[in-house]
């Protein structure tokens, strides 16, 4: 009953506060969208190369790989100049038999393109040479055959004759998540939704009782026979019911605003990002109890909350040294991201992440328990 | 005699290596108003807080309707009132009492006219559906009031309650109190405002951590052999250095 009324009055102080309404459910969903557009932009990377003393045979090769343009220079000197005024991305310099290669390096994955390019333009003139000589070769044992007699020649053909058939074969890819267009941000998706709901409620929950408490609203209710867990459970019950919008909206946004594949279900996504969304209720309104200000407040967003990100499985673990790996093991995100990567692009089913949900619920457990012992604080019954 | 609704024995209470209450003695006998006066700092709000249960005393007992402290549901029977208004801003009066009546667990069929009845008294009936954010200091202070009032508490628990309020609705509140008493209730408020001292059945000297002096007005004023209650606390200061 008191749980309920607590909860009703939550709800109406919330949906007065058109801001943070806002701030919940418009933001994610800008911040969301500004990193589909980058990110997609930035997917393919056009490089301008300088090349002196290259043969034509190479650097025409290179000319041909996608997104390579080539300049030809006179010297070295040219070129570098060049390079200084941001014309070129690198320069490939050929003396005698051997290639030396400068890269601007102002951007890594410039640098690597180009490497790839020239590896690849490299291996296509061998290979053009080879043909040629392949050729002139087969030209040879095409007149060698005709001199033989007409016998020997019909037996030379039935014993050779997948020889014509060995041309080069056909590659087709099959993608079983997504399309060739999928990228890193496809990869972050799962990761960054999780992210978005646990950091808005975690600011907005912890707002909200601090400034209960700041404002004497905190001890005039504990002068009330509510007991403490009423008073949790009403935050508890209010804030997950505007998580519950709030996820919806964010994962319907992901999937219909930026297009992302959805292999599993939906509502298994919705469910995880709930769980993870009352983790972080809980989590705010604990942290919320250390706080004096909204300012301090703040302070806890570059310590606890953004190191999360880099923990929570947006860069891949799996090289990482052993410790920062076992560090992940008590990031709530993580496990939100792992299931939620699952469904989304491996269309497992809810059931199957038991490991990922029993985390999460042990979390949100312990961290409910420590709040309704947290107000002991303030009132010692 | 009757059993004190609040009776503080020997009470110590310390934060941290500070000791802000030593030894306080205070009870407060039904149909009674009892005033604590003392220095800002001499731990008035430390004594309610002990006295609500939201503080365990470290030495002493602390007992209100004859069960010690901490006690949850005893908190039923008691008003209580802050030095801070502690409303919330974006609901309007009505929403505020409402919401408290129903966390001091009044019944549903009654919540109506308890509200009805409050707010006739601090004079709010036609400002109860605005917002409390637009309502002045003086309104907050009154609806805080009347939110101490709901359910009319055996107890009512007064922490500063007419700091910033006029003088007109000063004595009207004080009447209030005074009828409240008369219906047999008990009232323990803290004061800085002298001449509100006078107006008490009993006055508390809060001094050093101390209960001082414990008496009527009256025969505070002719122990120390001065006129006022201002004197009396001046004097007692005085004496204590």
């Amino acid at each position: 009953m008191r749980t309920f009324a607590i909860m009703k009055r939550v709800l109406t102080e919330m949906i007065r506060d058109k801001r943070s309404l806002a701030l919940m459910f418009l933001a994610p969903i800008l911040v969301l969208w500004l990193m589909s557009v980058i990110f997609t932009a930035n997917s393919t990377t056009n490089v301008e190369v300088g090349t002196v003393g290259v043969t034509s045979s190479v650097s025409t090769n290179l000319d041909q790989v996608k997104h390579v343009t080539v300049h030809h220079y006179a010297n070295e000197a040219n070129a570098k100049k060049a390079m200084k005024a941001d014309k070129i991305d690198a320069i490939i310099h050929k003396t005698d038999n051997d290639y030396s290669l400068t890269y601007a390096n102002t951007d890594s994955s410039k640098t690597s393109a180009v490497k790839m390019a020239f590896k690849s333009a490299l291996t296509q003139t061998n290979i053009n040479q080879m043909k040629s000589q392949l050729g002139v070769a087969q030209k040879t044992i095409g007149k060698l055959q005709a001199t033989l007699p007409v016998q020997a020649q019909r037996q030379l053909q039935s014993q050779m004759p997948t020889q014509k058939k060995a041309t080069t074969p056909q590659i087709t890819n099959h993608y079983v998540y997504g399309d060739s267009s999928t990228g890193f941000f496809d990869k972050m998706l799962p990761v960054l939704m999780g992210f978005f709901v646990f950091f808005f409620v975690f600011l907005i929950s912890g707002m909200a009782l601090l400034k209960e408490r700041t404002s004497g609203t905190l001890s005039r209710l504990l002068a009330t026979p509510v007991r403490r867990s009423e008073i949790v459970f009403g935050y508890m019950a209010s804030y997950g019911i505007l998580a519950i919008f709030q996820t919806i909206l964010i994962v319907m946004a992901t999937i219909w605003l930026l297009g992302v594949e959805v292999v599993g279900s939906v509502i298994s996504i919705i469910v995880i990002n709930l769980i993870l969304a009352l983790v972080a209720l809980a989590f705010g309104i604990l942290l919320s109890t250390f706080a004096n200000s909204e300012f301090q407040m703040m302070q806890f967003i570059p310590i606890l909350i953004i190191p999360q990100v880099f923990f929570s499985g947006i860069i891949p673990m799996d090289s990482m040294a052993s410790w920062i790996q076992d560090i992940s093991y008590i990031i709530p995100i993580k496990y939100s991201g792992d299931a939620v990567t699952g469904i989304m692009m491996q269309g497992k089913s809810l059931f199957s992440f038991g490991l990922d949900i029993s985390v999460l619920l042990i979390f949100l457990v312990v961290l409910t328990f420590l709040n309704v012992r947290g107000l002991k604080r303030y009132r010692k019954v | 005699m009757a059993d004190a609704i609040i009776d503080l024995k020997h009470l110590v209470k310390k934060f941290g290596k500070q000791t802000v209450l030593k030894d306080v003695n205070l009870a407060v006998m039904p149909k009674q108003i009892v005033g604590l006066i003392g220095p800002s700092g001499a731990g008035k709000s430390t004594v309610i807080k002990t006295a609500l249960g939201m503080e365990v005393a470290d030495g002493g007992s602390a007992t209100v309707f004859g069960q010690v402290m901490p006690n949850r549901k005893l908190l039923s029977r008691i008003g209580y009132m802050a030095q801070t208004d502690a409303l919330y801003d974006s609901l309007s009066g009505r929403e505020n009492l409402k919401f408290f009546a129903q966390m001091k667990g009044i019944k549903k069929s009654e919540i109506k006219t308890s509200i009805e009845h409050v707010a006739k008294v601090v004079d709010l009936q036609d400002d109860l559906d605005k917002r409390v954010s637009g309502y002045s200091g003086g309104m907050m202070r009154r609806l805080s009031l009347s939110i101490a009032l709901l359910g009319n508490p055996e107890l009512l628990v007064l922490d500063e309650p007419t700091v910033g309020i006029d003088p007109a609705l000063r004595r009207q509140i004080w009447r209030e109190l005074g009828s409240i008493r008369d219906e047999g209730r008990s009232i323990l408020i803290t004061t800085h405002v002298m001449d509100e001292a006078e107006l008490t059945d009993k006055v508390a000297l809060l001094l050093g951590g101390k209960v001082i002096a414990f008496n009527e007005p009256v025969v505070l004023k002719t122990q120390y052999r001065v006129d006022s209650i201002e004197d009396v606390f001046l004097k007692a200061e005085g004496e204590l250095q």
